[in-house]
């Protein structure tokens, strides 16, 4: 077990999948919460409530579009008159749609650019602003093996995802001096509702290009986040860590 | 307030005090650049103990301006 007694972290796109089971490793783990979910809905308050009750810890609720700064500015304003402070900011959230590149439209670019990319901008902005005041905190920015590696159909997520990296990057030169650590986690191919979609022979022929030969879980990167959000990483900034099982693409 | 905010810039831009505070501009007035102005809106949070708007930070180009913006955002409170 880690200690994360006392720390507050926040997380983006915490209803399901793998901001869901980071949420719950941090609670586990003694943690505060201020989860994030796009949409106020039943399922979403069920998830904080069942964490409450299982783990004991603080958890409050923000949802909100991470695409719109106001949801930024509402997570670190939650931290400030709640707890005063925001030890780690968790950015996960994100969407996927594929489509060939003849087939993007651009809706479906707007949208991506502003989830995954745009939010991390907007909540590592906000949360530099409350951590700073205490000269520490961890940035942890979910990006993918499709930013550093690409794929056929994923221009528009693979540039969002790519985009991530560059942001993590340029932040944790800016904010070491502040003490404020900025990593990416880059999973591989992961058991989540995005890839429910996936026709059987792409999910097989994903399978076969993964060295390990198995399908990540959530609990394979909430692991990595959990030791990016602990005193074990204090020297660990700017880089990108690939959870993904030896995955070739 | 206009002392308290007058204080921080002595501490952190060397300011006299008897300063003509038409001078104190963002990107004009020495030190003040936008490594000094994020430092200066962290000594304004902690000096006024709240959490200022993005758009109130980026507004706060002159000492006056400041003054106005951070009487407005402790009426608030």
């Amino acid at each position: 077990m880690i200690d994360l007694q006392g720390k507050v972290i926040a997380i983006t796109g915490s209803s399901r999948g793998i901001g869901l089971c980071v949420a719950k490793t941090f609670a586990e783990n003694g943690a505060s919460l201020i989860m994030n979910a796009r949409n106020n809905n039943a399922n979403f308050k069920e998830r904080c409530e069942e964490i409450r009750d299982l783990y004991g810890v603080s958890v409050i609720e923000c949802p909100g579009d991470v695409g719109n700064p106001e949801t930024a500015q509402n997570i670190a304003k939650l931290a400030f008159s709640n707890f005063h402070c925001l030890d780690v900011m968790v950015n996960n959230a994100g969407i996927l749609k594929d489509a060939l590149i003849g087939m993007i439209d651009k809706d479906q670019v707007r949208q991506t650019i502003s989830i995954n990319l745009e939010g991390v901008i907007f909540c590592s902005q906000a949360a530099a602003r409350v951590m700073r005041r205490n000269k520490k905190g961890s940035i942890i920015n979910l990006t993918s093996i499709i930013g550093t590696n690409g794929n056929t159909g994923q221009m528009v997520y693979g540039a969002s995802k790519a985009g991530v990296i560059g942001a993590t990057i340029s932040s944790s030169k800016e904010l070491s001096a502040d003490g404020i650590r900025v990593n990416a986690i880059a999973p591989g191919y992961i058991e989540t509702d995005m890839i429910k979609d996936i026709p059987d022979d792409t999910h097989q022929q994903r399978l076969n290009s993964i060295g390990m030969g198995r399908i990540g879980s959530p609990q394979d990167i909430a692991n990595i986040a959990l030791f990016l959000a602990s005193d074990l990483s204090t020297y660990i900034t700017g880089q990108t860590i690939g959870v993904d099982g030896g995955m070739l693409i | 307030m206009e002392n308290t905010i007058l204080e921080i810039f002595e501490e952190l831009f060397s300011t006299p005090k008897d300063i003509d505070k038409e001078l104190l501009i963002y990107n004009e007035y020495d030190g003040w650049d936008s490594v000094g102005h994020m430092t200066l809106v962290g000594e304004l949070e902690n000096k006024f103990d709240c959490m200022l708007e993005m758009d109130d930070i980026l507004d706060m180009s002159s000492f006056t301006k400041i003054v106005e913006i951070m009487e407005k955002v402790t009426s608030n409170d």
